[in-house]
């Protein structure tokens, strides 16, 4: 027994999830350090108030509100449960995306512009075609794959200045979002997809329920009465497996983990360096556009499309969601879980509380901060030092596979049993 | 066409002083992707400042007795405290990126992300609203420069030069131009400026010659976050009202792509900055540019939309930056974190 456990503890994907854990309890104690600082500093918040947001920040997904004491109260919230696993779909798969691009050594901070670039397309296609005459799983179908293709055409921008001009992929990402959510306001802006019929929607699209085109419920509504939760989660879950059996059991995987290892050997070895890449940004792309479809048609949110000075957050907690992964695709369902639990902490601050959701941002933000160096906190617990400096997170170009469900399992309890 | 050129100045000006942030944290060899975070962070510390002070009446008499060298002393400490937090919060890069040798890329983009999420926090406690402004007025009455401070009456022309670019200017602007200047000397004039800069091309071969290359890196990153800072609040100041609202809009990263298009060299810099302001003045304002005076707006004629204005930045970006970076030379040694025992 203790050698087998031995044995576990000097698995190098061990030491991953241990890094990540690491990381997410400094992020949320220094999360709480915030909160009692402003709950001291804060005539309305007191120590008292501090105390409630910090229960709010580790046990917020068990929130079930006040009492009629006024005292928080806790017990299984299926609605919280339903919501988080609804919030989780697009993040689990944005996260997929920057884990790709990564795997590739490609950073991809594009997502945000993938992912509008899908919401368009999604929502075009679901609101443009009839449903008299085509029948709707086949609309929402169509919508699916439109969101995919718009989000990899988007992804391979990138990809292309990369491969063949040499730019910097950050740059090029960051220069594709903000035309996207140029582009996409201007599609959107005169078009009969707007929300004119209800007037307080002034700034919304029709959502697709409207041209009755929605996600199946696939029974989950039964399990988590109340909340939104749909067929999405079970999809992203799948398609998460499937980029793990690409990436892992085919050649093209190898191909692009080689090419994130060393371009110049890759290229050596006789695999096309440059198709690589554009084809590793397209898969990312393709994967945000999926996000935002799964997340829009849902047929219960709706898109405020006047977007031009906002990137959209999901896009971006992509990146903390991979990192937390390792970039490995079983892991980043429980990370994108992860993420939306935080998520949902910071609506039940907001309405519980005068704190605000930011300062789930505030956790993510030191977390991801943390990642950066997670191969210096994975040393640390080597305990060894190595000779060689880390260089970068992708620098690892075939991890020793790691026993999915243990490292899943474990970042799950990091999430909600803290 | 004045109009045009101080619109343009506006832009471009704060552009330039964060690309020069950016290249002076490359130079040093780091990557500091965090730029747009430290604006949102200066531009916060610098809004914060005018409100609490105002709050406090500190320049309450000198506003009412019309008394504008203090007010402008008192746009310079604000400045001033948007550039010293901005240097502390780029602490937290260089620590991670020298002491921790950690991925340069992914702690920028920490920073990015944690600069909205702590001023978004603070802003809604402090203000609940999600945008913090100024206690009282507006920046233009506060922190503006008018004709009248030099006894010109309100119809009195001040002639070409002195209505384009005394009136209705903003000190800012000349202060961040001549710390260009000077920094730009100090970066390649002055033996501060050549060690740092070998410490982005070869750590080793500066190390070898004892040069502590840590040093040079933080001071390196230290001074670019507080241009970047102070950069910000510029920005927040002479476009946004002087509000904070956790949000630059990518003017961070445009100062990398300016950074990129100028090769790393000032003046170049200079130049691409100006052309980048030209065309974010284009997009904020093309409804009201009249270029030759004659009361005809063309822009707004052509009748092509709003949105392509405003896409056209960030378009040209794209596509400037793809027929340069064949020419581009890169910093050697930047975004590798430096290690003794490698040769």
């Amino acid at each position: 027994m203790k050698q087998e456990f031995g044995k576990l503890w000097r698995k190098d994907s061990t030491k991953s999830v241990l890094a990540s854990l690491i990381s997410i309890i400094i992020g949320m104690v220094v999360g709480g350090i915030i909160i009692v600082i402003v709950g001291l500093g804060n005539s309305n918040l007191g120590i008292s108030g501090a105390m409630e947001g910090i229960r709010l920040v580790f046990g917020g997904l068990f929130s079930t509100g006040r009492n009629a004491a006024g005292a928080l109260t806790f017990g299984f919230n299926s609605t919280n449960m339903g919501d988080m696993l609804f919030r989780a779909t697009p993040l689990i798969l944005t996260g997929l995306s920057v884990a790709v691009a990564f795997k590739t050594g490609l950073f991809n901070i594009g997502a945000p512009g993938q992912y509008l670039m899908g919401t368009a397309a999604t929502l075009m296609l679901a609101l443009g075609i009839p449903s008299q005459s085509v029948p709707t799983w086949l609309i929402w179908i169509i919508a699916f794959a439109g969101g995919m293709l718009a989000g990899a055409l988007w992804g391979c921008i990138p990809g292309l200045v990369k491969a063949f001009l040499n730019i910097n992929e950050v740059l090029a990402c960051i220069m594709t979002n903000w035309i996207a959510a140029n582009l996409v306001t201007w599609m959107f802006d005169g078009s009969n997809f707007r929300n004119l019929v209800e007037n307080t929607k002034s700034g919304y699209i029709y959502k697709t329920s409207f041209n009755g085109v929605q996600t199946a419920k696939m029974g989950l509504d039964k399990i988590f009465p109340n909340s939104q939760v749909n067929g999405g989660i079970i999809i992203a879950i799948v398609i998460a497996i499937l980029i793990y059996i690409l990436m892992n059991k085919t050649t093209l995987g190898y191909e692009l983990k080689a090419c994130g290892a060393n371009r110049h050997a890759a290229r050596y070895a006789g695999i096309a360096d440059k198709r690589n890449i554009v084809l590793s940004m397209a898969i990312a792309g393709a994967l945000s556009g999926a996000a935002a479809s799964l997340y829009y048609l849902s047929g219960n949110t709706e898109f405020f499309w006047s977007t031009y000075q906002t990137l959209p957050a999901t896009g971006f907690n992509g990146i903390p969601v991979a990192l937390l992964a390792a970039s490995n695709p079983i892991a980043v369902i429980f990370t994108g879980c992860f993420m939306s639990m935080l998520d949902i902490v910071g609506l039940q601050l907001t309405n519980l509380t005068a704190y605000n959701e930011y300062i789930t941002d505030v956790i993510i933000a030191v977390i991801v901060y943390l990642s950066a160096f997670s191969l210096v906190i994975k040393m640390l617990l080597n305990g060894r030092k190595k000779r060689k400096a880390p260089v970068a997170q992708e620098a690892k170009p075939a991890p020793a596979a790691p026993p999915p469900d243990e490292s899943g399992a474990a970042e799950g309890k990091g999430g909600d049993g803290v | 066409m004045t109009f045009l050129i101080q619109q343009t100045l506006i832009y471009a000006v704060p552009l330039m002083i964060v690309a020069l942030a950016g290249v002076f944290a490359e130079r040093s060899g780091i990557i500091n992707l965090a730029l747009e975070g430290i604006m949102i962070f200066g531009a916060f510390a610098g809004v914060l400042f005018v409100n609490l002070t105002q709050k406090a009446g500190t320049f309450a008499e000198a506003k009412a007795a019309g008394d504008w060298v203090a007010l402008q002393g008192f746009m310079l400490l604000a400045m001033l405290v948007a550039a010293v937090l901005g240097a502390l919060f780029s602490l937290l890069l260089s620590f991670a990126s020298v002491n921790l040798k950690a991925d340069q890329t992914i702690g920028g983009t920490a920073l990015n992300l944690l600069a909205p999420a702590l001023v978004l926090f603070f802003i809604r406690i402090i203000a609940n609203q999600n945008t913090l402004q100024m206690a009282e007025g507006d920046s233009a009455s506060w922190f503006m420069i008018k004709k009248s401070f030099f006894g010109y009456g309100r119809s009195e022309d001040m002639g070409f030069f002195g209505s384009t670019f005394i009136d209705k200017t903003y000190l800012a602007t000349y202060i961040c131009i001549l710390l260009f200047v000077v920094l730009s000397i100090l970066l390649y004039k002055t033996r501060f400026g050549l060690r740092l800069r070998s410490c982005g091309e070869n750590p080793q071969a500066a190390d070898s010659l004892g040069i502590n290359v840590y040093k040079m890196r933080y001071a390196g990153t230290t001074i670019s976050g507080a241009l970047a800072g102070m950069g910000g609040f510029v920005y927040a100041m002479t476009t946004a009202n002087c509000a904070s609202t956790g949000d630059v809009a990518g003017f961070g990263f445009l100062a990398l792509a300016v950074m990129i298009f100028g090769n790393w060299k000032p003046l170049n810099i200079a130049g691409s900055a100006l052309l980048f302001g030209l065309f974010k003045c284009i997009a904020a304002s093309y409804s009201s540019i009249d270029i030759n005076g004659d009361g005809v707006f063309l822009l707004a004629q052509l009748g092509i939309s709003p949105h392509f204005y405003r896409m056209l930045p960030y378009l040209i970006t794209l596509i400037v930056l793809a027929f340069t970076s064949k020419k581009s030379r890169a910093p050697k040694a930047e975004g590798i974190p430096y290690d003794k025992g490698q040769r």
